[in-house]
């Protein structure tokens, strides 16, 4: 018994063996309850089922760059497909020779974007930048001067097409978005009622619809020999679809906002442009980071959709390799490359936005 | 000095800073501010306290335009409230607010919140509009937390920032919300102390507070509201030892 008025002295045990580690992780976790249990040990069967026979299969038994002849003899994975047809997939109908110029166009299209990526470098000679690359990246895909060959917008395709109508499809939308979600909450009935009649109307079709109108329906409209550009067209038809979801993300962070927000610019006696770009904007559009990369995400997936319009993005190139009867047959491995790829440019656009919203956290 | 053509008080010595004449608003069909009459001085401070639902905090958002008034007349520096966008904003860069929750914007740190109205609104270049800012924050003693958010700061600091946000405006007039309401006990004498010291540079205040030991020792003039209407109104000493009406006096022993 400890003296009255003197606090006991503290002993520090250690916590049980089961509660700690490893096995403390495991039994707090997998096994901490009967029907735990029991799903851990039924996964486990299934891991064990599935795994060691596709390792065996993609890693094994598998051949990485054989003529197809070869991938008939063996059991496992047949990945030559993609090596002996890389240059189709990812460039598609451009010409051989010329294949060196989407090649560039994409990667300084690539280092740009890495390039804005860090805040220190959002100067006015990023704008400049990329006015300079993006006339750089106009002329190596069109071509004509300095002697080199043209090659029409319908051939432009693969990656850099799926590249390209996804990232000025993204970064066209996100600013009209942006303004409808804006003019839905105009209190002038026109331009409300506009914004609503576009967001709805747009959303209750899909995608591939408006692919097809623009395509098909809308030259329908046009003057005896006039014709936009294919490519436009689907641009543009991603671009107003894009827009009218990032328009509902929007207008969900406008909602969350505080009216106190609203209330402190408004005593301060900034007007309504000012309030909305130096004060409501930038918490609203934070907010909303998560939904918007998802529909961002969907945007980019969705440009293989205009295999309806008969334009070959990456998806549509590596199908084409699928036809030839060498190497037909080996669709899973066609497809497991492709879902790696697309993969690898939504994580790297996923770990961007948290990277993103990490840094503009502001300890609230 | 008005460019505008609506209707002005000619400004002169004795012209009053706020005038509020038969006000009466509604919202919706419910009449919650009836027949308000007042006339503020330049350098007077005016406590308004009521019960919760008298309409007090309505009144004085209806000088700066977060309200409108559907009857009557409000006019701040000569320039009468309407409809008319330019004199709202005219009167709001005159009429400083402090609000019960702060509303601090929380994506921008202090001293980006201090200067954001100067730079925009007045169009002060950005290093007076820091220098102005600094100084503010050493006069409500909060000049070392310049570079962060309101986040990472206490109620009654983020409190006397919003008092030092509004003074950067240089207003005539400063509106009070129940600024110390939404405080722990320990904070708010912090921040009675910064209302205190303005009292006495001589910023005319309006000041809608529950704390009656302020009204005592700075108020020049004490309203009572309940219902939508002003009950009374009396200097201190006289509206807190001799209340007249019925209600005053409920009201009183209620908070004392």
């Amino acid at each position: 018994m400890s003296a009255p008025n003197t606090a006991p002295t503290r002993e520090y045990l250690k916590p049980p063996v089961t509660e700690v580690g490893v096995l403390g992780w495991l039994h707090g976790n997998l096994f901490n309850t009967w029907y735990n249990s029991v799903l851990t040990i039924l996964f486990a069967v299934i891991l064990w089922q599935v795994v060691p026979p596709f390792i065996s299969w993609a890693f094994i038994d598998s051949v990485w760059n054989s003529p197809s002849e070869a991938c008939r003899d063996i059991d496992g994975a047949c990945w030559s497909i993609i090596p002996k047809n890389i240059s189709f997939i990812i460039f598609g109908f451009f010409p051989d020779g010329e294949q060196w110029r989407p090649g560039s166009a994409m990667l300084l299209l690539l280092g740009l974007v890495f390039y804005s990526k860090n805040s220190n470098h959002w100067k006015k000679s990023l704008g400049v930048y990329w006015l300079i690359g993006l006339v750089v990246m106009g002329t190596l895909m069109y071509g004509g001067v300095f002697g080199m060959q043209v090659v029409e917008t319908a051939q432009w395709s693969g990656l850099p097409l799926t590249f390209m109508l996804s990232f000025f499809g993204m970064v066209a939308a996100y600013p009209l978005g942006v303004l409808l979600a804006l003019g839905r909450q105009s209190r002038m009935p026109a331009i409300k009622t506009l914004c609503v009649v576009y967001i709805e109307m747009i959303r209750g079709v899909p995608l591939i619809s408006l692919l097809f109108m623009s395509s098909i329906m809308f030259p329908l409209f046009l003057p005896e020999g006039v014709t936009i550009d294919k490519v436009l067209r689907a641009q543009v038809a991603i671009i107003l679809f894009t827009a009218a979801y990032i328009a509902e993300v929007v207008r969900g962070g406008l909602q969350a906002m505080s009216r106190g927000q609203f209330e402190a610019a408004d005593s301060l006696g900034l007007n309504y442009n000012q309030t909305m770009r130096l004060i409501i904007l930038p918490q609203a559009l934070k907010i909303v980071i998560p939904p918007t990369l998802g529909i961002l995400l969907s945007a980019f997936k969705d440009t293989s959709l205009v295999v309806i319009i008969a334009l070959y993005d990456v998806l549509k190139t590596t199908k084409v390799t699928l036809s030839n009867p060498k190497w037909t047959g080996y669709s899973t491995e066609a497809y497991i490359f492709l879902a790696v790829l697309y993969f690898i440019c939504c994580y790297a656009m996923s770990s961007y936005s948290r990277k993103l919203e990490k840094a503009l956290h502001t300890g609230r | 000095m008005n460019e505008t053509e609506n209707k002005t008080v000619p400004s002169s010595a004795t012209a009053p800073i706020i005038e509020v004449n038969s006000m009466h608003k509604w919202y919706g069909d419910f009449h919650v501010l009836s027949d308000i009459n007042l006339t503020v001085q330049l350098g007077e401070r005016i406590v308004i306290c009521g019960p919760s639902g008298s309409g007090k905090s309505t009144l004085i958002r209806c000088i700066n335009r977060l309200e409108e008034h559907q009857r009557g007349q409000i006019i701040v520096n000569g320039t009468e409230l309407t409809n008319d966008i330019k004199n709202i904003e005219k009167v709001r860069a005159e009429v400083g607010m402090v609000f019960q929750h702060f509303n601090l914007f929380p994506h921008l740190t202090i001293i980006e919140n201090l200067t954001l109205g100067p730079i925009w609104v007045r169009k002060t270049p950005k290093k007076e509009a820091e220098e102005m800012a600094m100084m503010y924050l050493e006069k409500v003693h909060i000049a070392e937390q310049a570079e962060k958010f309101p986040g990472q700061l206490s109620g009654g600091q983020q409190q006397r920032v919003a008092i030092a946000r509004s003074l950067c405006m240089k207003p005539e007039v400063m509106l009070f919300d129940e600024p110390t309401s939404a405080l722990d006990p320990e904070m708010i004498k912090e921040v009675l102390d910064v209302m205190i010291d303005l009292a006495e540079e001589g910023m005319t205040m309006l000041v809608v507070t529950h704390e009656m030991g302020f009204a005592k020792s700075v108020a020049d003039r004490v309203m009572f509201m309940d219902e939508g209407q002003v009950v009374e109104e009396n200097k201190p000493h006289d509206f807190f030892d001799n209340p007249q009406h019925e209600r005053t006096k409920l009201f009183l022993s209620q908070i004392l």
